[in-house]
């Protein structure tokens, strides 16, 4: 606790911020003081990542409703640059680094040391980087190319970067995500002594442990309002009771009725993976699934719960045809019999669809009509000879458009037009036309709104009820508990338990998927 | 919605697709009118058939590698080279001419393959591997012809180029046959029209006014035999012309209605989302090269036998008026849309303006100038028009 009357920061009034159709803010009031490690926390979607970027001018000034007070006076930036002039740097999750530049030509992009006459000084480029990256203790020479660092001291370098703009306030989104435990503590230990100098930074983790560790206060972001904020060292002390006060804060929300109810009749075994194994695609020796078993009866929805970053999309493609990853190991089985899943058109002929986290980038054709869209996957039972039988295939994308209540007109509005809702329904089409034993649904409610998601369990129930087996991955947990019979937890690349609904509670998974375990260390 | 369309819906709905068509229109008018008539003459129709009849070949074959998000540069020198083969063969070797055919044939398949391979497979971008191939296959041409040209083609390898089907029917001053054939085309066409849209009225959509659909089925009806008439009151039906309408329609029977035309679109469309559902991009993708080499190598064919030689240089910047149709008959620059006709239309605008100049004696600096223009207009209206239909959203 610091001596003097702690004086803000930043005060950020009312912010709402409205999307077409969704209200991402809604009223959030955020108080920085100055000087201090300032955690948000929230569930995924909750809206952390929205409201930093309103604050650094990503969302400029005129697009949300609200106030920004910076010093004690308004602030409203147009776009990055305002805010960076008042010493606001936000650092991505997403790195934003050029690979074939060097980290003096990173470190200065766009804000270049230059010679009279406009020409670059790499003299002093060179020379006020190698400063700046002793500064946060990067032992690279500063001609070094991007391309040559590994993840966690592209980090570093974001940071350099950063305090190379005169940073007052720091904002980190998920910096630790990536990085392991080594790099993790250096991170760390690099923000207390920004602390020590009189640098504010608010940091958005999932790391729960760390914010515990770090953090002088945490502020709670729940559904895209501020639900409280508090002081650490009043949380209760040790790392574990601010943690479950943390948790609680995320969670705390009532079930309502927002899910169709279900009786639960679980058949047969019908998909089980055994030691399942993922390498990261480019970064050689990055675990990112390690050694998960899970299986899934006929009749049951299982849910896998785990946070950003966890690796439950990576698990779910490498399963479909090798769609992420490199040295997959492990055996998958349907109905007891072992399956080769090299590509996808062997995962899809032996009974595996995926339904993916992000369909407008993986899951449909945009420009193309709903018939073609749904017919995509299933055209081999749709044509003879290399031909396809278009007046089948009308009929068939018809009939789902009835059956899955798909609002158009007619079935060859563009799928680009359509709302979320009505985009996701034609994407669970495509993959019922392939009559899966299976069905992996990632995010199947992500960005879409509640009366649609009620729809979409709906359609889950049917399906379980005609014994299919349903693999649904959810970063809502009221969700998951909500529609599933069985949930694993994935923490970081592995499955830490397997809970029965009956005996789940979100503070239980929450505690289980931001479970580090010691092997972690090893990384 | 269901119901019936009016004109101004039927033109502002698809304005992409009808503004190719008004565009062909507008220009042939423009054209016979500055030529006085001497466009749309009986000689010089079958000239423009014969004289840009390669060039509609490879945009039919272009058209699907841009539907498929790719581009192929090489197709000029791809033409030279399966002349040069064939020239080699039955030229020099004296072998007969069907021998010459098929090795061209052969030679643009290989070509195909090789270049299919190198995207496909290796995964380099198709800009690359077939400016590379540009360069390699030019060069190659050479080699084979000792860099001199060979002529002449022996009568039977020219007439497929500059032959024309035999009057089977008899004349009367003009060619009954051709009149025929094109009268069971016509006729075909409008009982197909006919069957689609019943379909589409038993599936509820929409669909133009009865007086609409017959008016349009009137003029393109009335079009087409008019230029029979042109046709036959000249020399009768070329056999390239034969050659073009088989391509045309087996062509866009793949693009349309196949498996493989499916998987096309669907990865110009999204790739990722194409291999997420199964579709063997990479098979697709050389296949689709392995094609461009085929259609290539006819193009060569016609084109050799219609210059009766192979020329170190022949086909020189083929491939530049091809990708030009593509994009002019509205294919996107992104991929996943196009369709043969509109390629076909695009390369008819194309032969028009080309000609239309060089009858009004406007020479060759000029004519690139403008077709440069045109090109330019057309894909700047295609941004446009998205950016509109993005704007309505």
């Amino acid at each position: 606790m610091a001596d003097s009357a702690p004086t803000d920061i930043l005060e950020m009034r009312g912010i709402t911020k409205t999307f077409p159709g969704v209200k991402a803010l809604q009223d959030v009031n955020l108080t920085v003081r100055r000087g201090e490690i300032h955690a948000i926390c929230g569930e995924n979607g909750a809206g952390k990542s929205t409201l930093m970027k309103v604050l650094s001018g990503v969302y400029p000034f005129g697009t949300y409703d609200g106030d920004i007070v910076l010093d004690g006076e308004n602030a409203q930036f147009g776009n990055i640059n305002d805010s960076e002039a008042r010493g606001v740097v936000i650092i991505h999750q997403e790195l934003a680094l050029v690979p074939y530049l060097s980290i003096a030509e990173n470190i200065f992009l766009g804000n270049e040391r230059r010679r009279l006459g406009g020409a670059i000084d790499w003299n002093r480029t060179n020379a006020e980087a190698a400063v700046l990256l002793e500064r946060v203790g990067l032992k690279e020479s500063p001609t070094t190319l991007v391309s040559a660092l590994g993840v966690g001291k592209q980090q570093l370098l974001e940071i350099a970067k950063a305090i190379s703009k005169d940073v007052r306030l720091l904002i980190l989104d998920e910096p630790t995500a990536a990085l392991n435990d080594n790099d993790s503590e250096h991170l760390l230990d690099l923000l207390r002594q920004f602390k020590s100098q009189g640098i504010t930074s608010i940091m958005i983790s999932h790391k729960l442990a760390e914010i515990a560790e770090i953090a002088d206060r945490t502020t709670i972001i729940r559904d895209g309002q501020s639900i409280e904020t508090f002081d650490m060292a009043e949380a209760g002390g040790s790392s574990e009771a601010i943690q479950n006060r943390i948790i609680r804060g995320m969670v705390g929300r009532d079930l309502d009725n927002r899910y169709p109810d279900r009786e639960s009749h679980p058949g047969e075994e019908v998909l089980r993976v055994e030691d399942w194994t993922v390498y990261h695609p480019t970064q050689p020796g990055r675990v990112i699934v390690e050694g998960a078993n899970l299986n899934v009866r006929a009749g049951e929805v299982v849910g896998i719960a785990g946070l950003m970053g966890a690796g439950r999309t990576e698990l779910a493609m490498s399963l479909f045809g090798r769609s992420y990853g490199r040295d997959i190991s492990g055996t998958a089985y349907v109905h007891g019999e072992e399956v080769d899943v090299h590509s996808v058109p062997e995962a899809i002929k032996a009974g595996i669809a995926y339904v993916s986290e992000d369909r407008k980038q993986y899951g449909l054709n945009l420009i193309e009509d709903i018939r073609r869209n749904i017919s995509a996957a299933g055209l081999g039972k749709l044509s003879k000879h290399g031909f396809v039988n278009e007046n089948e295939e009308l009929k068939v994308a018809g009939e789902y458009r009835e059956s899955m209540n798909i609002r158009t007109p007619n079935v060859l509005v563009e799928v680009g037009k359509l709302s979320g809702g009505n985009q996701q329904k034609v994407v669970l089409s495509k993959w019922l036309y392939t009559a899966p034993e299976v069905l992996i649904l990632d995010e199947p409610t992500r960005g879409i709104d509640v009366g649609a998601k009620y729809e979409i369990y709906t359609i889950i129930n049917k399906l379980v009820a005609s014994g299919k087996a349903v693999l649904v991955i959810s970063s809502e947990l009221p969700e998951l508990l909500g529609i599933c019979d069985r949930i694993y937890t994935l923490a970081f690349g592995r499955i830490t338990g397997e809970v029965d609904v009956a005996s789940a509670t979100q503070e239980g998974l929450m505690a289980l998927m931001t479970q580090e375990t010691a092997q972690e260390t090893k990384a | 919605m269901t119901g019936i369309a009016n004109i101004r819906e039927l033109f502002t709905r698809n304005i992409r697709t009808s503004g190719i068509y008004i565009a062909f229109v507008l220009i042939v008018a423009l054209f016979s009118v500055l030529t006085n008539g001497l466009l749309l003459s009986d000689r010089n129709l079958t000239t423009l058939v014969l004289q840009f009849s390669y060039i509609l070949i490879l945009a039919i074959g272009m058209v699907i590698i841009i539907i498929g998000g790719h581009i192929d540069l090489s197709v000029g020198s791809v033409v030279a080279l399966t002349g040069a083969v064939a020239a080699v063969l039955v030229i020099r070797n004296g072998m007969p001419w069907w021998v010459g055919v098929l090795a061209a044939i052969g030679t643009g398949l290989l070509v195909g393959a090789w270049q299919g391979f190198w995207v496909a497979y290796v995964g380099i971008p198709a800009f690359i591997v077939t400016l590379a191939g540009m360069l390699l296959f030019r060069g190659l041409t050479l080699e084979v012809l000792n860099n001199v040209s060979l002529s002449p083609f022996p009568a039977e390898y020219s007439s497929i180029a500059t032959g024309f089907v035999p009057a089977l029917l008899g004349g009367y001053g003009y060619d009954t046959f051709t009149l025929v054939i094109f009268a069971i085309g016509v006729l075909g066409f409008a009982y197909n029209s006919w069957r689609n849209r019943r379909a589409r009225i038993a599936y509820k959509q929409t669909v133009e006014a009865p007086v609409l659909f017959v008016l349009k089925l009137v003029v393109i009806a009335s079009v087409v035999m008019w230029f029979a008439y042109k046709l036959a009151t000249y020399r009768g039906l070329p056999a390239v012309l034969i050659i073009l309408a088989v391509l045309v329609m087996a062509y866009t029977l793949v693009t349309k209605h196949s498996v493989f035309g499916r998987h096309v679109y669907a990865i110009g469309g999204n790739l990722a989302a194409a291999q997420l559902s199964g579709v063997r991009v990479r098979r697709v993708n050389f296949w689709m090269f392995v094609n461009m080499g085929f259609l290539a190598s006819i193009a060569g064919i016609v084109f050799s036998a219609r210059s009766s030689a192979a020329q170190p240089a022949a086909g020189n910047m083929f491939e530049l008026d091809a990708i030009a149709a593509c994009f002019i008959g509205g294919a996107a620059v992104t991929g996943g849309i196009g369709t043969v006709t509109g390629a076909m239309v695009g390369g008819l605008i194309m032969a028009v303006m080309s000609n239309g100049m060089s009858l009004m004696g406007i020479d060759q600096s000029t004519q690139q100038i403008v077709k440069g223009i045109v090109l330019l207009l057309a894909v700047a209206f295609d941004v446009w028009n998205k950016k509109r239909a993005a704007a309505a959203r």
